[in-house]
């Protein structure tokens, strides 16, 4: 039997009989994602179809003086509130969340056919802008519709007034639609790959040479490569099993949104989940290998823990960046790791497919630094500081 | 066979071992003794190839550690000064990892491993998991997982450190059995009445370097005293005394 093979199944079973990597790895780590985003993705879409759907409150000053747009704007669904005094105060003060003011001289201008004037007043600081949009088009209408039968009353085709005709045709897919609102699954999928490889990673590197069962390990005549090698792959198998497990969870989870009532269909089916994990697979191994190397400077477990702990935080870096940034994927781009695994699975969950040329791309580049990462790790792990510091 | 010629070890500007050289033959018991921080453990480390020394050469059995140092691995047994187990393992499942690192077949692996387990009495504790095990369980199974390979040198660093006298006693028989079978048995310690009651030959260091070298006999005749830990305490404290001068 191969020495790493022998370090591989050694780790392997010590791993399975400790209670705090099976929790981290198999439960805690697949699940916290889905559960999260199941958590979070239901609060946003009920809260941005209600929204739609409900009554706009707004407190409406001077409503006397115009009673056909205020009648107008209820059908739209506005629900009038009693004006209240020193409103602006009351709005920046936020006990009030939007306002409409009808000016006394209303009546006189709509019978003059000048521009009658209303003032909208709220706060653009606030979180929700939707409301401002909604109260502005209803305006917007109504004064469209009373434009055009006023030119209609002239004689004039309403058409006139208009100088450009401007239609909007969204060609996203439903799931392109839905792949925006996932966009930020990919980075709960690398998340789970860190948090499932984590402990072992650490346990079997800091944690060996912290309990001082390292050097009788290196005293063995076996290659040290090899031990890391062992060790690289037992890792990287849980870490596997938790993406795994992570991507069924996913999978379910995705059926427990109301992504119908949103008209948006995520693609997470056999085929997709086993090109994910077939894309993930050197990602796998490469955040595998650099935990271990950052672990191998650490004096303690606890140490470790930390330095991996900042680890994670490199993968938020590109989600980040490529949910702000309005990037269209380049083939250069799925050749840096973590940011091409990203771009690919981001397409897949949207019902596309990627084409062999960038997956290909993003595999070999991954690999070729996974290797550089071992190397590393490697040398630092033949240095005589690592072995003897006890 | 040991053979130690003349290493050099530095740890930045300290000088950690300096032209230490000794030999520790088949069939006898060698102990190296010395005060703490004498360098024991650093000369230990370079022999079992841990530790790359400055300068010297390292034989065993005629094989030089620089030039082949997993064959010499594979002719040591070691019990270094960390004797970490794998809490989580049974006694016989940390025996069996490090016979498996050292690629021996399964069936022969088993009938070491029983051997072993017989020899040092661990029948009742083998397939236990070591999480729980005393002091004297835990340096038995480190000497066990140590020997499994069956090999003709055997080195211990401190072999004796945090046991009780039973269990030291049973230590010093089986040392007593390793040597009975011809093997080559080094020890350091810096326990005297460790050497006295065990050793064939005594190499005293201090300061890194080599004091005294010989029997137990010829090193009180060396000292000019009846007991041989005055006659320790005299030759480190002429060492301590000449590097002060």
């Amino acid at each position: 039997m191969k020495p790493a093979l022998v370090v591989y199944l050694k780790e392997c079973r010590e791993s399975l009989r400790d209670k705090r990597v099976l929790l981290n790895a198999l439960l805690l780590g697949p699940l916290l994602g889905p559960l999260l985003f199941v958590v979070l993705l239901r609060f946003a879409l009920g809260h941005e179809l209600d929204q739609a759907e409900r009554p706009l409150p707004v407190v409406v000053i001077g409503a006397e003086y115009a009673p056909n747009l205020v009648s107008a704007l209820r059908q739209q669904g506005l629900q009038p509130l009693a004006a209240v005094p020193d409103v602006e105060t009351q709005v920046r003060e936020q006990h009030v969340r939007l306002a409409l003011r009808i000016s006394a001289q209303f009546a006189d201008d709509w019978r003059a056919g000048r521009p009658a004037q209303v003032e909208i007043i709220y706060d653009s600081s606030r979180r929700d802008g939707s409301q401002f949009d909604r109260l502005r088009s209803m305006l917007e209408n109504y004064s469209l519709r009373t434009g055009a039968m006023r030119l209609i009353a002239r004689g004039l085709l309403p058409s006139v007034g208009n100088g450009l005709l401007i239609a909007t045709r969204d060609q996203a897919t439903p799931q392109a639609r839905g792949a925006l609102l996932f966009a930020m699954l990919p980075y709960f999928l690398i998340l789970t790959t860190f948090l499932g490889g984590m402990w072992l990673a650490i346990d079997s590197t800091a944690g060996e040479r912290e309990r001082q069962s390292l050097e009788p390990l290196l005293i063995n005549p076996v290659p040290r490569g090899q031990v890391l090698l062992g060790k690289m792959l037992a890792a990287a198998s849980f870490s596997l099993t938790s993406l795994t497990l992570g991507l069924l969870a996913f999978a379910v989870a995705a059926r427990l949104l109301p992504v119908q009532r949103m008209e948006m269909s995520l693609s997470l089916g056999p085929r997709v989940m086993a090109t994910i994990l077939l894309l993930m697979l050197p990602l796998l191994l490469l955040i595998v290998i650099a935990q271990m190397l950052v672990s191998a400077f650490a004096k303690s477990y606890r140490e470790a823990q930390t330095y991996v702990s900042l680890l994670q935080l490199v993968p938020l870096i590109p989600s980040i960046a490529l949910s702000v940034l309005p990037l269209s994927p380049q083939l250069w781009m799925y050749s840096l790791p973590l940011i091409g695994q990203q771009l690919a699975m981001l397409r897949l969950l949207r019902g596309d497919s990627v084409s062999v040329l960038p997956l290909a791309a993003c595999t070999l580049a991954t690999l070729v630094a996974t290797g550089a990462v071992f190397l590393i790790a490697q040398r630092v792990y033949q240095s005589e500081r690592l072995a003897v510091n006890a | 066979m040991i053979q130690i010629e003349r290493l050099h070890k530095r740890f930045g500007a300290k000088t950690a071992v300096e032209d230490v050289s000794f030999s520790a033959l088949d069939g006898q018991i060698t102990g190296l003794l010395g005060p703490n921080g004498a360098g024991k453990t650093t000369t230990l480390r370079m022999l079992y190839t841990l530790l790359q020394p400055e300068r010297g050469r390292i034989l065993v059995d005629g094989i030089d550690a620089a030039r082949e140092p997993l064959e010499v691995r594979r002719r040591l047994a070691v019990l270094p000064d960390a004797r970490g187990l794998y809490k989580r393992l049974t006694a016989r499942e940390n025996i069996t990892y490090f016979g498996q690192l050292h690629g021996l077949a399964p069936s022969l692996l088993r009938q070491r491993t029983d051997q072993l387990v017989h020899a040092l009495s661990m029948q009742d504790i083998a397939d236990r998991r070591v999480e729980g095990f005393s002091q004297g369980e835990r340096v038995k199974t480190a000497i066990a997982r140590a020997l499994v390979h069956d090999p003709r040198n055997i080195v211990l660093d401190e072999p004796g450190n945090g046991l009780d006298v039973m269990a030291m006693r049973g230590l010093r028989d089986f040392l007593r059995q390793l040597k009975g079978e011809g093997r080559c048995v080094l020890f350091s310690t810096h326990i005297m009445q460790e050497v006295a009651a065990l050793c064939d030959r005594i190499v005293i260091i201090a300061g890194g370097r080599v004091v005294a070298d010989g029997t137990p006999a010829e090193l009180r005749d060396l000292a000019a005293e009846q007991s041989l830990e005055e006659a320790f305490v005299k030759l480190i404290g002429a060492a301590a005394a000449g590097a002060l001068a």
